[in-house]
């Protein structure tokens, strides 16, 4: 019996049915990874910090670019109250060249990024969580000393105009650990572009 | 001199116009449709006896670009046994006459090709199907008797054995 169970366990994971990645209320796993400024930064250095706004994130996709002004002020809103945006590339350098680590430290100047914009070198994170597009936002709370997923998908409900926006989602999410509510919803869908691997 | 005005005026407006007529009737048969999704849904649902292939995708989706000869020999091989394919842009709107229509026509696609416009994805991905996360390339494939969402890339012989096991 238990052997009819390890082969349908299995199946399944071949199938790709459980591995899945994180849902809400997961422990985030801790990551060490190469910033723009040249540093290695890890969930643990946010000693301080309620919370992280993880965004997988890149530098060719044209719905990041839609969203990167909002990241922006989305930093400078949240991190002041304990929330830092903490951005990850996870794509493949070779696959889109214009996500290199060199390209992503123009722009980041460019931008001026007021946050990490780390590069997940070995493709080796964004699997764990079970990002499958840029952007997509994890955003965790700090639990003692453990980050627990909060809020998984969106921004918001409009990428192309800022300003139409009905539900800031990840605003709202953020608002409501702040105020020690569960955020709700706790799950939201986006089109985005796929995290590059080399096939 | 008002007269010579007018006059090369209206030559000028003749020569802009027979120049532009060839043009013209080739976007004629490339007319593309800009929807939102409750407009789009019933493309999503057709009961008949065809087999309906969409494909979800943008011309800055690289993925996507390299999948679309796949969909575009489908669409050859296989129009007379009532299998339809449909490419669904999501390509912003106001890229549609510079980007999409460009690209539709230096790659002379002859499949269909709608533009869904609706910014409010969180709404209807699940609506397309509960196991898209929202990236792209995804793909929906169904009939009365079958039903597949794909979140991947297709070459052509995958998209033709599922087809094959549909007919």
């Amino acid at each position: 019996m238990k052997r009819i169970l390890l082969v349908m366990m299995l199946g399944l994971f071949s199938t790709g049915l459980i591995a899945q990645g994180y849902e809400v209320g997961d422990v985030a796993t801790d990551f060490r990874l190469l910033n723009v400024d040249g540093n290695y930064v890890s969930l643990s250095d946010y000693e301080d910090a309620k919370g992280i706004v993880l965004i997988f994130s890149c530098n060719h996709c044209p719905y990041v670019v839609a969203y990167e002004d909002r990241m922006i002020e989305l930093h400078n809103r949240y991190a002041p109250k304990g929330f830092p945006v903490v951005a990850v590339n996870p794509n493949d350098s070779i696959v889109v060249p214009a996500d290199s680590y060199t390209k992503m430290i123009e722009r980041a100047a460019e931008k001026n990024f007021p946050f990490a914009y780390l590069l997940d070198a070995d493709q080796a994170v964004f699997p764990v969580y079970g990002a499958t597009r840029t952007p997509h936002i994890f955003l965790l709370e700090k639990v003692e000393d453990e980050f627990i997923v909060a809020y998984i998908g969106a921004i918001d409900d409009n990428f192309r105009d800022a300003s139409a926006v009905e539900e800031p989602y990840l605003a709202n999410a953020i608002d409501a650990l702040l105020a020690g509510r569960r955020p709700d919803p706790v799950f939201t869908r986006a089109i985005g572009c796929t995290i590059k691997v080399q096939q | 001199m008002r007269q010579l005005i007018l006059l090369l005026t209206i030559s000028l407006l003749i020569a802009v116009m027979s120049s532009a007529a060839p043009a013209n009737a080739e976007n004629a048969d490339r007319h593309i449709e800009m929807l939102d999704f409750d407009s789009f849904a019933p493309r999503l649902s057709q009961e008949d006896d065809s087999i309906y292939v969409i494909n979800f995708w943008a011309t800055w989706c690289a993925p996507c670009v390299r999948e679309i000869p796949a969909f575009e020999q489908l669409h050859a091989n296989y129009s007379d046994k009532k299998v339809k394919v449909l490419l669904v842009s999501l390509d912003f709107p106001n890229h549609l006459e510079s980007r999409v229509i460009p690209f539709l026509e230096q790659h002379q696609v002859q499949s269909e090709v709608i533009l869904l416009d609706d910014p409010n994805s969180n709404r209807w991905i699940p609506l397309v199907s509960e196991q898209w996360s929202g990236a792209i390339p995804a793909t929906v494939i169904y009939s009365n008797s079958f039903r597949g969402f794909y979140e991947r890339e297709f070459k052509y012989e995958e998209l033709e054995e599922i087809i094959e096991s549909v007919l």
